[in-house]
């Protein structure tokens, strides 16, 4: 591939990895560092649901050694490591004998495509504001009607949500309150079902693209500034090209490539406020799952998702990365990059 | 200890004038009205929580302490909430106290960043790597997703727990934006001369380098503090964050538990979310702003 070479390829797979490998030690070591145990967690939530345990203390080792807590710290952490590079999450504690995959599955599709889709069409309504408002071209109307779009930005995406589903849900009735299809419907590729997931992903997606357009638009005008600077736009105007010729392929074209970049860097933080919607709008998301699993002290759901949103990042990162010397010849990692 | 005063050639008059530090700070505020401004809505706000919490007691935030679901009167300013809480007496103990996470959490996060982001810049090699490569890694781990998982097994207590593990968790982007400058002005001829006139790399880092990143420092911390509050009145609002203490996120949450919205209860949600509203348009204000001294990018676009 052009201007990527193997050093660079090895250098960030090895980087994902190390991404899985930090996220998977938090993941063990939290639980172990917080106060408490989480069996005795387990075994006083199941006393305070009934009025006792019988037999307490057999379940108690029973638990144990189910777990491995017996064992030393280091085989834990090695039992664990291949548990998890095998994908091996375990039982749910709350929905016990469903397995934690049971559970992360369907919510991960839920997820990705309410996330993805948020992205893109920020990502895309970013960069054409961002671009329109440093543009000279601009009528000034538009451009302050564009810089509207900064005041969502204030706000945190779940106060936004909020304020939506007050808005739109509660008051008016136009959007349905929660969840990502009606009720009992049968998860289907039908139309009916495509209707309804698209209606209940309104006002979830309108919460995550809000509030993030600002920031995009503004950093995408930062680069417009930038490229409007540059010289061969001068060339491109001396020699007398159309302007939305200039705007679209000499301006845009080159802000786009560390847009790109910013994205990868920004994503962490896109999931991070994407879990707080879920949750506010009852979207059975990973965000939605890991708040019920919280409720429900269902510790390995935690773990299991928590892992799968480091992975997802990290992976969706990674590929921004692989793909990004393609798109901007500017930067080749041949030589030695010295970040 | 060789005490050898190197003129730093970012700032060439340095002695110690109150009155021409005074003239440069009101300058600085002059100059940057947007700054200015953000800086009085937080300090408005601060005040409204300072001043107000003396007019009332404390315990009028306690649950029961007057009647249940009240619109707000003479008597009970912003109301009562669905527990008996005055919600006057809520929002001023809370105030503080949510600044109080966001500014500790802003702390932490400058500290461990700037100190981590200096040593990578100026060593350089396999110690940046280390330090880079953590840092990348954090940066795309979301922090939420952690916070969440952390909150989930310590039962926050206090405010100022929660502000330090907000704290941990936001050092990586000060930490490359103070790397990024270290790098570049580790080479500069004031290094060198600092250098030779045997000052050893301690004192180079906190005398010659530091006190040039003192505007990414400020924009560091602006945009720590911002993602400190966002970050901990995501989790009070999850009920995850510190119990017993009114909040503003706490207080949100308690809001949505009990169907505030949908009992046309405005007076218990509007409150702080307009609270939210003016911190983090006073927070914007401040780092697009600071973007101008702080930003290397915009920097070379003025001649345009």
């Amino acid at each position: 591939m052009r201007g990527l070479d193997l050093g660079y390829f090895i250098r960030r797979i090895g980087m994902f990895l190390l991404v899985i490998f930090v996220a998977a030690s938090f993941n063990f070591m939290i639980p172990r560092l917080a106060p408490g145990n989480p069996i005795g967690a387990i075994t006083s939530r199941m006393s305070n649901a009934s009025a006792g345990i019988e037999n307490g203390q057999a379940m108690f080792e029973a638990y144990r050694e189910r777990f491995g807590l017996d064992d030393p710290l280091y085989i834990q952490y090695t039992k664990y490591m291949w548990n998890t590079l095998r994908l091996d999450f375990g039982e749910s504690l709350s929905a016990y004998p469903a397995e934690v995959w049971d559970i992360i599955g369907p919510a991960i599709g839920w997820s990705i495509s309410l996330i993805g889709v948020s992205v893109l069409i920020t990502f895309v309504l970013g960069i054409l504001i961002g671009a329109l408002l440093a543009w000279k071209g601009t009528p000034g109307i538009l451009k302050s009607l564009l810089s509207l779009t900064m005041i969502g930005g204030v706000l945190p995406y779940y106060l936004l949500a909020m304020l939506l589903l007050y808005f739109f849900a509660f008051t008016a009735h136009v959007l349905p309150m929660s969840g990502a299809v009606e009720s009992g419907m049968a998860r289907e590729l039908s139309w009916p079902f495509i209707k309804s997931a698209f209606r209940h992903a309104i006002l979830p997606a309108s919460s995550i693209i809000l509030t993030s357009l600002g920031g995009w638009a503004l950093s995408m005008r930062g680069l417009m500034v930038n490229t409007i600077g540059e010289d061969y736009m001068l060339l491109a105007e001396a020699k007398g090209l159309r302007k939305s010729r200039i705007l679209w392929r000499y301006a845009i074209r080159n802000a786009i490539p560390p847009q790109l970049m910013h994205l990868a860097i920004a994503l962490g933080h896109v999931v991070s406020g994407a879990i707080l919607v879920e949750i506010v709008f009852s979207y059975p998301g990973l965000g939605y799952q890991l708040y019920m699993s919280i409720v429900n002290s269902d510790y390995t759901v935690i773990q299991g998702i928590t892992l799968i949103l480091a992975v997802s990042v990290g992976l969706a990162v990674l590929i921004i990365d692989l793909v990004y010397p393609r798109l901007d010849p500017r930067v080749t990692y041949v030589a030695e990059s010295s970040g | 200890m060789n005490t050898a005063t190197v003129q730093n050639n970012t700032r060439p008059n340095s002695g110690v004038n109150i009155w021409k530090t005074a003239r440069v700070v009101l300058g600085f505020f002059n100059n940057n009205r947007l700054f200015t401004f953000g800086v009085l809505l937080l300090l408005a706000l601060f005040l409204f929580g300072y001043i107000g919490e003396m007019t009332t007691s404390r315990k009028m935030a306690d649950m029961g302490a007057a009647k249940l679901n009240l619109r707000p009167s003479a008597e009970n300013l912003l109301g009562t909430d669905g527990l008996g809480r005055d919600m006057f007496t809520v929002m001023v103990i809370g105030i503080p106290n949510t600044f109080k996470i966001g500014f500790l959490a802003g702390a932490v996060g400058v500290l461990i960043g700037a100190l981590m982001g200096l040593i990578a810049g100026f060593y350089k090699g396999y110690t940046d790597t280390i330090f880079s490569s953590f840092a990348d890694v954090m940066l795309v781990i979301p922090t939420l997703a952690i916070l969440i998982t952390v909150s989930a097994y310590v039962r926050v207590v206090t405010v100022e727990i929660m502000a330090v593990i907000v704290g941990l968790l936001s050092w990586p982007l000060p930490a490359r934006l103070i790397r990024s400058q270290t790098l570049s002005l580790r080479e500069r001829l004031f290094v060198d001369v600092a250098r030779l006139s045997g000052q050893n790399d301690f004192e180079i880092i906190i005398f010659q380098i530091l006190p040039n990143l003192t505007a990414y420092l400020a924009a560091s911390f602006v945009g720590a503090v911002s993602g400190g509050i966002l970050a901990s009145v995501g989790l009070e609002v999850l009920g995850l964050g510190p119990q017993n203490v009114p909040t503003i996120g706490r207080t949100l949450y308690y809001a949505f538990n009990y169907s505030a919205l949908f009992k046309g209860m405005w007076w218990w949600w509007g409150p702080p979310l307009v609270t939210l509203a003016i911190i983090f348009t006073g927070l914007f204000m401040m780092s697009v702003s600071l973007d101008k001294y702080a930003n290397p990018r915009l920097q070379g676009s003025t001649h345009n």
